[in-house]
């Protein structure tokens, strides 16, 4: 993403500096002037009531909220210092940096599993078959796959089970190497010991990654976060340390969600 | 549960079931009284002079409608070479890209343009084409079958692609894939049977078109050499044939009219092979013969873990 | 509709009351027995031990069931200071029980002629858990905070006594068996203190958030390396 209009990096500690950040729809708020710090390496919970604008505020991190029409942001998101938002960034080369699994997963059913996992490669010009054999298995395994499909890398990868394929969805989107991975309630569609998997995978991902991650379960992000953003109709309420947010809040608005009085 | 309301009801659960086969029979009774009209009347003319000898002049007997055949072929190709790009970009472009007005108003058009009368298409082409050419062409013919398949082509495909969830499209985004790659390699390759199924039954449908033909292609008893030569094609000949006074004329007609029904029914039976495709069942329901309900129908995601 | 799960806290802090109310008075009835040489008094006192040991089986139990629920913020807090306070009252009802045995022993002996403080020692550590446990009900962290420092003075006290006792125990060993008595019912007391001290910090806890036992032990404190 080199461009003259980039500033320096900041502090590597940060990856992703959000500041007044207002999102739109129409004429309508969805997010009002927020502001936090995404830490490298770790993983960060955003959590709320419904409605709150966790999932906009996840999506505006690969400025995924532009595919809806009418949208407008204000404010910046700096990734590792360089602004996301300025003029001649393109969304592309912000998408290859910041990844994105989504809650219902969605492997392409055209492709097969290697094919999936090399479809983002593939489409941007990468040929070099070692290479993507390469990424396939380091993906694989990353994504605690590897051992469960290494022996049909070539079937349908709509023929697995929905853990899996959510894992696969991981896996494809680690390929292409982003350095933070955005992840919108990742394990909402599955079962317990699916879920469990997911999670376990998310604390192990933050040794390569930076993980953020929306969740409408509160003890996912008691058990698999470094930090919580808690958000409440568009506006950050509280942000810090998980153990603090789930034992001691500072706010009461936190305090009262947290212990189930509302949402 | 008394007994004579037991007994009524299970009357009543008979008779609408006699009632409701009756209805399926009379349906498909029409369609077996043509092929099996069809096949009595000209089932005995097919033989392999039909296929592979010009048509003899009047007078003499035999011959067959080797030019008519491979005329239908050619049109319908050559159609297709507008038809299909012209039909599945304006899809894609409807589907991908959202202008709603804009959109809205190209739909309505479309929507027009196919319930026009395929008489009034040649018509237009004759006016626009063949007048200024000074002559009846191939290429006349084949524009305006290639006319008329733009509409039908462009709103299957549009509905088809439609059908493509929009979580693929998000996905393949959020991998970093550009906008128009993500469009071919991931929607239009997801939606590709169904493409391909619209334009087989857009096919199918102007291949028996035979008003819009008499316009432009014109019939021809020869060989065709050139492009803006007029060209014989099945309905054409179907038609000049039956209305002939000739009784070997008009045997050939109903032979004609026989290949002309297998070639339709070969058409969708391919439809029919392609769909039953086990993995991938993004065709909507609607596009195959007999349904009538477009469902959303999503790709099955395997056992739980 | 109801919060169910507001209501299982709302029932464990009530039963929590209740023990510590019982505890309160198991206390009171054993310094009065041993004040007044009664008998029976304190033999009572030692039957209704069981009855504050199985409040705490109760209470861990309830909290433990809580717990599955997976509480957090205040709630969770709540739960485990519980679990604490529970403990805690369960030891003071113990030491109330063996100021009462020692009460009985020397209500069947002639009263030893000393002037002793224990009343004094008595009434401060009766003072401290009656204040742990307004503290509690009334979530008033301050008063908790404001507890913690007497503790020292009760065991200054209990020293005193200690050193008076062995004096006497020197000087008349007849009374030897009579004074042992005496002191271990003033440890009982001293430790009685201990334990109110202890459910002062857990209300800070609750209220607070703040864990401040044991911090005035240490003068430099080293945190434990993981």
């Amino acid at each position: 993403m080199s461009n003259p209009h980039m500033e320096p990096q900041t502090d590597p500690r940060i990856a992703l500096a959000v500041r007044g950040l207002s999102i739109f729809f129409g004429r309508q708020a969805v997010l009002k002037n927020v502001t936090l710090d995404v830490a490298a390496h770790a993983v960060t919970a955003i959590i709320g009531p419904s409605g709150c604008g966790k999932s906009t505020l996840l999506r505006a991190l690969n400025r995924m909220h532009e595919l809806n029409p009418g949208a407008r942001m204000e404010g910046e998101i700096r990734l590792f210092g360089e602004n996301i938002y300025s003029r001649g960034v393109e969304p592309v080369a912000v998408r290859r940096r910041v990844g994105m699994v989504f809650q219902k997963s969605n492997p392409f059913p055209t492709l097969s599993i290697a094919g999936n996992i090399t479809v983002g490669l593939r489409l941007n010009g990468v040929r070099d078959k070692r290479l993507l054999a390469e990424r396939t298995e380091e993906s694989l395994r990353m994504a605690a796959l590897w051992d469960e499909v290494k022996d049909r890398l070539h079937a349908p990868a709509i023929s697995l089970s929905g853990g899996q394929q959510q894992r696969l969805c991981i896996a494809r989107a680690l390929a292409v190497q982003p350095e933070v991975l955005l992840m919108d309630e990742p394990a909402s569609a599955l079962d317990p010991l699916a879920t469990q998997k997911i999670e376990d995978l998310i604390v192990e991902l933050k040794k390569d990654y930076t993980v953020v991650i929306v969740t409408h379960n509160m003890q996912q992000a008691a058990r698999a976060s470094d930090f919580t953003a808690f958000l409440y109709l568009g506006e950050l309420v509280e942000f810090g340390p998980t153990t603090k947010m789930f034992t001691n809040p500072s706010q009461q608005r936190t305090e009262d969600y947290v212990t189930g009085r509302f949402g | 549960m008394t007994a004579p309301n037991h007994r009524w009801r299970k009357a009543k659960n008979v008779l609408m079931q006699a009632l409701a086969l009756l209805c399926a029979v009379l349906v498909i009774l029409p369609l077996l009284l043509v092929f099996f009209h069809l096949l009595s009347q000209g089932a005995s003319s097919i033989n392999w002079a039909f296929f592979t000898q010009l048509p003899k002049p009047v007078g003499e007997v035999g011959g067959g409608m080797a030019n008519a055949i491979a005329g239908t072929f050619i049109l319908i190709s050559l159609a297709s070479l507008l038809g299909v790009p012209v039909g599945v970009l304006g899809g894609v472009f409807l589907s991908e890209y959202s202008h709603r007005r804009l959109n809205r108003w190209i739909r309505f058009t479309a929507d027009v343009v196919n319930g026009v009368p395929s008489i009034t298409w040649g018509m237009v082409v004759y006016g626009l084409v063949v007048v200024p050419m000074k002559g009846f062409s191939t290429l006349a013919g084949a524009l305006v079958l290639g006319l008329m398949m733009i509409p039908l082509i462009m709103r299957t495909t549009e509905e088809v692609l439609r059908l493509v969830p929009n979580g693929y499209r998000e996905a393949a985004l959020a991998l970093g894939i550009a906008h128009w790659r993500m469009i071919t390699q991931i929607v239009i390759r997801t939606a590709m049977k169904g493409i391909v199924t619209g334009v087989l039954l857009a096919l199918a449908r102007v291949a028996g078109e035979t008003a819009p033909l008499l316009f432009t292609a014109f019939g021809n008893a020869y060989w065709t050499h050139r492009l803006t030569e007029p060209i014989a094609a099945l309905p054409l000949q179907i038609f000049n044939y039956a209305i002939s006074p000739y009784d070997d004329w008009h045997r050939q007609a109903w032979a004609g009219a026989l290949i002309l029904i297998f070639l339709v029914s070969l058409i969708n039976l391919g439809v029919r092979v392609l769909t039953r495709d086990r993995f991938s069942r993004t065709v909507p329901q609607i596009l195959l013969p007999g349904h009538h309900v477009a469902n959303n129908v999503q790709p099955p995601h395997g056992t739980t873990d | 509709m109801d919060n169910h799960f507001e209501m299982g806290l709302e029932d464990l802090r009530q039963k929590l009351l209740l023990m510590a109310s019982r505890a309160e008075t198991a206390v009171n009835d054993a310094v009065q027995a041993l004040m007044q040489r009664h008998y029976e008094l304190a033999m009572k006192v030692r039957a209704d031990d069981d009855i504050i040991d199985q409040f705490e089986m109760e209470i861990d139990e309830m909290a433990l069931q809580l717990l599955t629920k997976a509480p957090l913020a205040s709630n969770l807090r709540l739960v485990t200071v519980a679990m604490k306070v529970s403990q805690n009252l369960e030891r003071i009802g113990d030491e109330a029980t063996k100021i009462a045995k020692r009460a009985c022993d020397l209500s069947q002996e002639p009263p030893v002629k000393l002037v002793l403080d224990l009343p004094r020692l008595a009434g401060m550590a009766l003072a401290m858990v009656k204040d742990a446990l307004d503290a509690f009900v009334q979530r008033d962290s301050a008063a908790a905070r404001a507890l913690v420092p007497r503790d020292r003075e009760v065991d200054a006290v209990n020293r005193e006594m200690h050193a008076a006792l062995t004096r006497h125990m020197m000087e008349h060993p007849d009374t030897i068996s009579r004074c042992l008595h005496w002191i271990v019912a003033a440890k009982s007391l001293e430790r009685i203190a201990d334990h109110a001290k202890n459910i002062a910090e857990e209300v800070v806890y609750l209220c607070e958030a703040q864990d401040i036992r044991h911090h005035l032990k240490k003068t430099a404190a080293v945190p434990l390396r993981p």
